[in-house]
């Protein structure tokens, strides 16, 4: 089979590995450059403990859970040990890589599990907050605050429940200021946040370009990118890196440049995927399948709104709105709002709000399909999946859904689930390339 | 023309010879540790029945889960599209397709032409597929042609909830020790495995008439549970561990330019 379309290399590719992998170094060496480190959720105000300094470094957990879990051999050690010490192990997957680090004393970037000075994230889901409950167990002790997030979906959310947040935010700065022992800077946050607003609202605009035929970016490929949003949305180096990233894709759009060459039809997936066996992207690849990302790649970082056209495209920041974010109130007020609209958070409350997005993606993006990943190791994204399988189907998207797990390669099976896109990709009428 | 589809499952190899549509001949081994001899005997046995030699075949199609081992085959089709072919083919009427071998239970929702629309495959779990019988047999101490028609036997329901293969040997042992007659624990057996097969199939749309094909359909007490326990007719063609490698004939002749 011929290639339709010309493919190239992202130029930005590199960059976005090193930023990666420079967070986790940074992270490690905090302590030799007199820094402060912090450990939460990716789901967590990351933006609200960067007033304390430009010294303080953050170790998001689930990003952490998912690295582990592609270094397959370290994972399983990670998995074996937290059961070994007595946890369940149908418990989130990330969550178990990230307490077997700890068991083990190992990073898995290299060296000692580097211990954080504080604790920092919120009760996005049940696992959330007994997370790092054990973990500052397991490390010693270590000062842990939780925010209480529970306030509904974003179309139930009124200024009563984003005030409940806003103030836990408060009293948090001043619960940091106590234990650091530093003064808290505003103007550090303003900047943060307003990074945040930036930076999530470009990758939206990053994923609404791969609405294009051909798709200039893969999920696989996506992985690799969205994951800087997970690590430090609020940083201003994510914002230019994604700024830039942005323009190289709409220079590959204007171009027609593929991400898949032979690509002949469009689908995607919903939640995390397994991370040790992320080549099954490129076994879609020989059917000329692109998966053009998911909603979780979309919707996990980036923040959309209706555009007037009634497409879905990025979300207008409060700055381009005017609206005025001069003090801490005002900063914290703006960043609650932001994220109780984020797509990822939504559905959460109801598989109703994960189909509707998941429907709306399929036609603006024109897929042909859809793979569901019966995630065992996240019960939060995973609950209500089987309704969003009937929602699909009958808004007339075919669905494959495939079993496995995040974080355990343990339960996953490669080959079978090769064999049920075989049988998918045969129901499109599609056969492998030789 | 005459054409041929290769199935190679996880416990036998089996093969069809079609000729225009028509079935000439049929052949099965079981899958010995050597698989490639025993999927080039099967074929060898196949065409001595039909009078023919590989030459005259114009394509041959392999499927099951050991499809790649096939060193003469020109293509593949999946299971999951093969077992639907053969079994619309064989039963128009047909739009679940229910099949249920030593290692896997599918369902498939299909349309008139055998096209599959949705489907659903058993995860690792052996509790819904052939090999289950055949351990439970074992348990039971009786040889495994006899399970079936010993469930038949049985007027009592006994619920077994273990939902892995291991676990309900134990619940088997159980029963064994409490002297529970055996034609109830196969009768158990029997609903248990219905019962996982349903729950799978009930994912899709499950809309009549309801076919069940693979090696399972040849097990009686398995079918009877299958019927109670869906409240409906299934439709079993004549020996139905072949349909799927009968499905994979036709899409050889439908891929040679002969239709199907």
């Amino acid at each position: 089979m011929a290639d339709k379309y010309p493919t190239e290399r992202l130029k930005t590719w590199n960059e976005a590995k090193d930023i990666r992998l420079n967070y986790y170094k940074d992270f490690a060496e905090a302590k030799e450059k007199g820094g402060i480190r912090w450990a939460g959720g990716a789901w967590a105000f990351d933006a609200v403990p960067a007033g304390l300094g430009d010294d303080v470094y953050p170790l998001t957990g689930e990003p952490y859970g998912a690295s582990t879990a592609f270094n397959r051999e370290f994972s399983d050690d990670c998995l074996e040990a937290t059961e070994k010490y007595g946890f369940a192990r149908d418990l989130c997957s990330y969550m178990r890589n990230y307490w077997g680090s700890i068991l083990l004393n190992k990073y898995t970037f290299g060296g000692e599990f580097p211990k954080s000075d504080f604790l920092w994230t919120d009760h996005i889901c049940c696992s959330h907050a007994k997370w790092y409950q054990v973990a500052a167990e397991l490390e010693g002790d270590i000062p842990f605050y939780c925010v209480d997030v529970a306030v509904g979906p974003d179309e139930e959310v009124d200024e009563n429940r984003i005030e409940y947040i806003v103030g836990q935010l408060h009293d948090g700065i001043e619960w940091m200021e106590e234990i650091t022992g530093r003064t808290y800077d505003d103007n550090r946050l303003i900047e943060a946040v307003k990074n945040e607003f930036r930076s999530t609202s470009t990758w939206a605009e990053i994923c609404a370009l791969n609405k294009a035929i051909p798709a200039p970016l893969d999920e696989k490929s996506m992985y690799s990118l969205y994951v800087l949003g997970t690590l430090m949305k609020h940083s201003k180096k994510v914002v230019d890196f994604y700024e830039k990233l942005r323009d190289e894709v709409k220079d590959r759009v204007e171009r027609g440049i593929a991400a898949v060459p032979n690509e002949r039809v469009r689908v995607m997936t919903d939640t995390q995927p397994p991370w040790a066996f992320l080549r099954v992207f490129r076994y879609l690849e020989k059917y000329g399948c692109v998966s053009i990302g998911s909603l979780y790649t979309f919707g996990l970082i980036g923040l959309f709104e209706t555009k007037e056209d009634g497409s879905w495209g990025p979300k207008t920041t409060p700055m381009e709105l005017g609206v005025s974010i001069t003090n801490r109130d005002e900063a914290l007020t703006e960043l609650v709002k932001w994220n109780l609209a984020k797509p990822e958070w939504q559905h959460f409350y109801s598989p109703k709000y994960k189909s509707d997005m998941m429907i709306r993606i399929a036609r603006e993006w024109k897929l042909d399909g859809v793979l569901l990943h019966y995630n065992r190791g996240c019960e939060g994204l995973s609950l209500g999946i089987a309704e969003n399988r009937l929602a699909l189907q009958e808004a007339g998207y075919p669905v494959m859904i495939f079993e496995g797990n995040m974080g355990d390669e343990r339960e996953f099976d490669e080959a079978r689930t090769v064999a049920r896109i075989d049988a998918f990709m045969e129901s499109l009428d599609l056969t492998k390339e030789a | 023309m005459k054409v041929a589809g290769v199935d190679v499952g996880a416990k036998f190899v089996k093969v069809v010879i079609v000729d225009d549509g028509n079935l000439v001949s049929r052949s099965s081994r079981l899958m010995g540790f050597e698989q490639k001899e025993s999927i080039e005997e099967a074929f060898k046995e196949a065409l001595e029945k039909a009078g023919l030699k590989k030459e005259d075949l114009a394509h041959v199609t392999s499927t099951g889960s050991g499809k790649t081992e096939v060193p003469f085959a020109d293509d593949e089709f999946t299971e999951v599209s093969a077992a639907a072919k053969g079994a619309v083919n064989l039963i128009p009427s047909a739009r679940t397709v229910i099949d249920v071998g030593a290692e896997e239970g599918r369902a498939m929702h299909t349309n008139a032409e055998g096209k599959v629309l949705d489907f659903v495959i058993n995860e690792r779990c052996a509790a819904g597929a052939g090999s289950f019988t055949e351990a439970m047999a074992r348990a039971l101490e009786i040889p495994l042609e006899e399970i079936g028609p010993l469930a038949l036997k049985s007027k009592k329901s006994i619920p077994m909830n273990a939902q892995c293969v291991v676990f309900a040997e134990s619940e088997v042992v159980t029963l064994v020790h409490e002297k529970t007659p055996k034609e109830d624990i196969a009768r158990a057996i029997h609903d248990a495995m219905a019962s996982r097969i349903i729950s799978m199939a009930r994912r899709l749309s499950i809309e009549e008439d309801v076919a069940l094909v693979g090696g399972l359909a040849n097990n009686v007490g398995f079918v009877e549970s299958l019927r109670r326990e869906l409240n409906m007719d299934v439709k079993i063609p004549e020996q139905p561990e072949y349909v799927p490698a009968y499905g994979a004939a036709l899409a050889a002749a439908s891929r040679a330019g002969g239709g199907s």
